[in-house]
């Protein structure tokens, strides 16, 4: 596999005490999209602030694009683009100047072609002459995703850019994250939403507690996703599954009123229209037909729950 | 070395200074005209000349400095500070930026800012007394040196500070009573001569006596001492900002 950063072994205790990273070892592969799912707290910051130089890891070592990010910082950091979790921005600044300020901080010469294509793009053009301060908040994340893009950066760090954006900035966001992907940058980002990251991601880590829990291609978690029940209520009690249905997935409630029927709602064929052919011909009498799915929501609470 | 970043953040910078250009420069050049119509006429007019020189001249450069050293550490501390505060230092934490180009780019705008203001009040005060600078070069190189210096002391307060009140007591508590009695006003042989060696501590006074003496040729201590004070305060504060990047204190958790 080829990765673009290379986490091993990560730790980091903050003076508070604080234990926020525990033996982080992670892959990111070159040019996917990669979400970072995990609750409040979980280390989804603290982990991006390392390899991005905010923050001093602890122990463990970080590599990007091949380079350490401690002893060979000028080459990973200028490869490296981020749009942070809080909206910091500067004040008096004009949208064009605080994008041109990154774009020289990070050691690119000036470029205002370059600059005034992601403006338009992020549908700021109109706005380069105004001061940051008067804009909205979706307009100052906007600014935010712009410098984050100012030096070209190969890899984008996107920490939770929907907390606080509406329905169209998001559209216009996961457009923008899909062509930054197609022109081979490698994006990760963070996410309380399991949608979210369903919506957009080529493959999805969960971290609670300072720990990744599982990293996953998300075809492997929709196939979990698409594990479906079908709960059919009996008119009469039964004790035991009847004769001719082994070849259904069943399951009788200790009950006997209900049984459950485990299907891939991801197959072609799922079964159920056998199934409810053979109850009608075994003369098993139901009154309810409900499905229910696992979503990778549920998957994600009990594995962060079973973390606790 | 990252040219671009060091150009980047100097621009910046300065251009903080024109957004509020009538406070950069308007207020200094007001208060120094108060002192002059003050201490150089009203009172002025009652002292005699101090080594030849008349009063009103005599505290020219005395006033410059302490313009300098005051606006050369609020603009460098407020420089490093607001970013801290407002959580915008993130970006610069996370640029290919090392940290001696940081400073380059902080200490060096802030020093460029006080410069202007120095010549400013320079010509300010020529409104309203004349005077002669003897020594130019010395004078241009004792003035780049202060704003340097002190814009480097700035800097490391505006690091060190964890909030807004600690930005202003070391300015308040410390250089300004230290550049009043570092002899912007009389010379130090005016003092009883207990306080004469007193005053010796304070390191103000060598920088203000090795001004004056570009302007009038004349000092309270040898001009060789002063550079050499100069040179000394400004290598604590290279050492000072060296080790601060260096273990990352107060900057990175
Ligand atoms: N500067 C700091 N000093 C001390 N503790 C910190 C600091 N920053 C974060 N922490 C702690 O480290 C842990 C991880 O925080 P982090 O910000 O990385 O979580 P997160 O996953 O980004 O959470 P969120 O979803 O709320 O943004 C938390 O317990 C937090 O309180
Ligand atoms: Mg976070």
């Amino acid at each position: 596999m080829d990765a673009i950063i290379s986490v091993k072994n990560l730790s980091k205790t903050y003076a508070s005490g604080q234990h926020a990273l525990k033996n982080v070892s992670l892959d990111i592969r070159r040019g996917e999209i990669f979400a970072l799912l995990g609750p409040n707290g979980a280390g989804k910051t603290t982990l991006i602030s390392i390899i991005c130089g905010i923050v001093n890891p602890g122990s463990g070592i970080v590599l990007a694009d091949g380079h350490d990010i401690i002893t060979e910082y000028r080459k990973t950091r200028s490869i490296i683009g981020l749009v942070p979790q809080e909206l910091t921005t500067d004040v008096f600044e004009s949208v064009g100047a605080t994008m041109s300020f990154s774009r020289g901080l990070f050691g690119k010469p000036p470029d205002d072609a370059y600059i005034e294509k992601v403006l338009r793009d992020l549908s700021l053009w109109d706005r380069k002459d105004t001061k940051i301060i008067t804009l909205s908040g979706g307009m100052k994340r906007r600014v935010l995703i712009a410098k984050a893009l100012a030096h070209e950066p190969r890899i984008l760090f996107l920490d939770e850019p929907t907390a606080g954006v509406d329905v169209e900035l998001r559209r216009d966001m996961w457009n923008m994250v899909r062509g930054l992907r197609e022109s081979g940058v490698t994006i990760i980002l963070t996410t309380h939403y399991i949608e979210e990251a369903e919506q957009i991601a080529d493959r999805i880590g969960i971290i609670n507690h300072g720990e990744i829990i599982l990293v996953e291609d998300k075809h492997t978690l929709k196939r979990k996703l698409g594990r479906r029940q079908l709960k059919l209520t009996l008119r009469n009690p039964i004790s035991r599954i009847p004769e001719g249905f082994s070849e259904f997935k069943l399951e009788l409630t200790p009950d006997g009123m209900t049984l459950v029927f485990d299907f891939d709602a991801n197959a072609g064929e799922t079964g159920i229209a056998g199934l409810l052919k053979r109850l009608d011909e075994r003369g098993v009498d139901f009154s309810d037909v409900n499905s229910s799915e696992s979503s990778l929501e549920e998957i994600f609470v009990n594995l962060v729950r079973n973390g606790n | 070395m990252n040219f671009y970043a060091v150009m980047a953040i100097y621009k910046f910078e300065m251009a903080r200074m024109w957004r509020t250009l009538f406070q950069s420069i308007a207020s200094p050049i007001i208060s120094t005209s108060l002192y002059f119509v003050v201490f150089g006429t009203a009172i002025g007019s009652r002292i005699g000349d101090i080594g030849g020189v008349t009063y009103g001249a005599f505290i020219v450069p005395g006033l410059v400095m302490l313009t300098l050293m005051s606006e050369s550490i609020s603009n460098a501390s407020y420089g490093i500070y607001m970013p801290r505060f407002a959580g915008t230092i993130y970006e610069l934490l996370s640029a290919p930026v090392s940290s001696m180009e940081a400073i380059l780019g902080y200490v060096g705008a802030a020093a460029s800012k006080s410069v202007i203001l120095g010549a400013l009040i320079l010509v300010t005060a020529r409104v309203f007394v004349p005077y002669n600078i003897q020594h130019p070069l010395w004078m241009v190189g004792f003035l780049m040196l202060t704003a340097v210096t002190f814009s480097m002391f700035g800097f490391i307060i505006g690091i060190w500070a964890d909030g807004f009140e600690k930005l202003q007591v070391v300015p308040l508590m410390i250089v300004t009573p230290l550049t009043f009695l570092g002899g912007s006003f009389y010379s130090i042989h005016m003092l009883p001569p207990f306080w004469q060696k007193v005053t010796l501590f304070n390191p103000v006074v060598y920088l203000i006596s090795g001004f004056r003496w570009s302007f009038y040729g004349v000092s309270d201590v040898d001009v060789r001492i002063s550079l050499g004070m100069t040179l000394v305060f400004l290598t604590v504060c290279i050492v000072l900002v060296w080790w601060i990047f260096r273990t990352g204190h107060k900057i990175k958790n």
